[in-house]
């Protein structure tokens, strides 16, 4: 549970200001950025991401960092699991996935 | 060795552990407390205490947030959770955690609502699309997991969403470092202090533990270089009779943590007057209450709890394990009638329990660096 997960900013949502998708290793997830709101990120920024929040800004060469620590403990899948787990999966998630493909 | 490729310059691996040597007095014994559970699960993945000499302990410390709740609290939340048209939403790390009458998963099997949730805002997400039911979110963890909490519960205000609420079982973490230091059977002369957890308070909380107790404490990343990094500074420190909170983990740790963060735990949570920590009992002052202006989204003001006190099987020994007078091979349970797979104790559960750790790592030896940085 206190994994931190490393993701890009791909996209703020114009009609949510405290919502952004993020990028983790290629999957995209919907991530509540609210906790960042002093230091709001904008797209290609690096985030850490605890329990489906962005907790704080880092840099690209730290993001490598942190993933490779967590493939050091061997939490890759368990990290991968949590963001593909954000969003319940739902409606509103393939719709945003859509959104990005345009 | 492939794998020490793998890591962040083995060959500063190797030098902080020669440093770490030279550092310790051979004369003393050192007793070091990683405080989070993350920290203690990398130093049995990494195998890190064979690099380090036979005077300096790593003793493991309370922050692994499943180990430490009482299961009373767990009881207590089941137990509402039989209402019907009721959803039961937790962390996965929550679903084995044995209750008196069994685990939430056993619950789900009996045919309860129970569901794994990856974040708070989930859990809300789950009210929104079950209107007719109502949808309580087991909160559980310290300083980094709080904050979500803090803001979904201000989500939910906001939109009016009236079927959600949340069991709080917030805890903090400076006030069970305190009752660690005051408890008469531990020693400690350092602390390798939690990562993400300071990412939320900052480092300054810590300084007591400098100026009053005169204990040192790093606040140390996880990769097995910050870890023993961190053991270098505590020893520096300690050589030269100083005692400073230092932080290692600069690249993601403020000094000064996250006033977002903290703002939104500010406005949604109050101090507790005391709170029962599994293996350390009554602390106060150390956990979390959601507010009365919160009273709606709360679900122990919301409807009637228990109360449930439940003693720890007796032959499991995690209240001594946790306050770190154990080692987890030390309790009469540990891999025979509590393993990962039937666990007994919550400290068997989580990855980053200190039983889990040293069953899943300690006894089998699958990676340690130590050997391959020695080669």
């Amino acid at each position: 549970m206190c994994l931190a997960i490393p993701g890009k900013i791909v996209e703020l949502d114009p009609h949510n200001a405290h919502l952004g998708v993020v990028d983790v290793v290629g999957v995209r997830r919907r991530v509540d950025l609210g906790l960042l709101q002093d230091e709001p990120p904008v797209p290609g920024d690096w985030v850490l991401i605890h329990v489906g929040f962005a907790m704080s800004k880092i840099s690209e060469a730290d993001a490598a960092d942190q993933m490779r620590t967590l493939t050091m403990l061997g939490e890759t899948e368990a990290a991968m699991q949590e963001v593909r787990g954000y969003g319940l999966e739902n409606e509103e998630q393939d719709q945003s996935s859509q959104r990005l493909k345009q | 060795m492939k794998f020490v490729d793998e890591f962040r310059a083995p060959e500063l691996i190797s030098k902080a552990g020669e440093e770490i040597r030279r550092l310790a007095d051979s004369n003393r014994h050192y007793r070091i407390m990683e405080v989070c559970g993350g920290h203690t699960h990398a130093i049995y993945r990494f195998g890190l205490k064979d690099l380090l000499p036979s005077n300096v302990e790593l003793i493991h410390g309370p922050g692994c947030p499943v180990c430490v709740l009482p299961m009373g609290r767990i009881d207590d939340g089941l137990s509402l959770a039989t209402q019907p048209d009721f959803i039961f939403a937790a962390f996965g790390d929550m679903m084995r955690v044995p209750g008196t009458h069994g685990s939430p998963l056993e619950y789900k099997a009996r045919g309860m609502d129970v569901r794994i949730v990856y974040s708070p805002a989930d859990a809300l997400k789950l009210a929104r699309s079950n209107p007719e039911k109502h949808v309580m979110f087991f909160a559980i963890g310290f300083e980094t997991t709080a904050p979500s909490t803090a803001l979904t519960l201000m989500r939910a205000k906001a939109e009016g969403l009236r079927n959600f609420s949340v069991f709080c079982n917030h805890v903090t973490i400076i006030p069970a470092i305190r009752a660690i230091l005051d408890s008469p059977d531990m020693r400690l002369d350092g602390f390798v202090g939690p990562g993400h957890v300071s990412t939320v308070i900052g480092c300054r909380p810590y300084d007591w533990i400098a100026k009053d107790e005169g204990k040192p404490v790093v606040v140390s990343g996880f990769e097995p270089l910050d870890i023993l990094q961190s053991i270098v500074m505590l020893l520096r420190q300690l050589r030269k009779g100083e005692a400073r909170v230092e932080n290692q983990y600069k690249r993601v740790v403020p000094w000064e943590g996250n006033r977002a963060a903290l703002r939104a735990m500010a406005e949604v949570f109050e101090l507790r007057p005391y709170f029962e920590w599994r293996g350390l009992g009554f602390i106060s002052q150390s956990a979390l209450k959601i507010r009365a202006s919160y009273a709606q989204w709360d679900s122990e003001q919301r409807f009637s709890v228990p109360g449930v006190r439940v003693t720890d099987p007796k032959a499991a020994q995690c209240g001594e394990v946790l306050k770190g007078v154990l080692k987890p091979a030390q309790c009469k349970l540990f891999g025979n009638e509590c393993t990962p797979e039937q666990p007994v104790g919550a400290l068997m559960v989580s990855s980053e329990g200190s039983c889990a750790a040293y069953y899943n790592y300690e006894r089998r030896k699958p990676v340690s660096i130590a050997s391959a940085a020695a080669n």
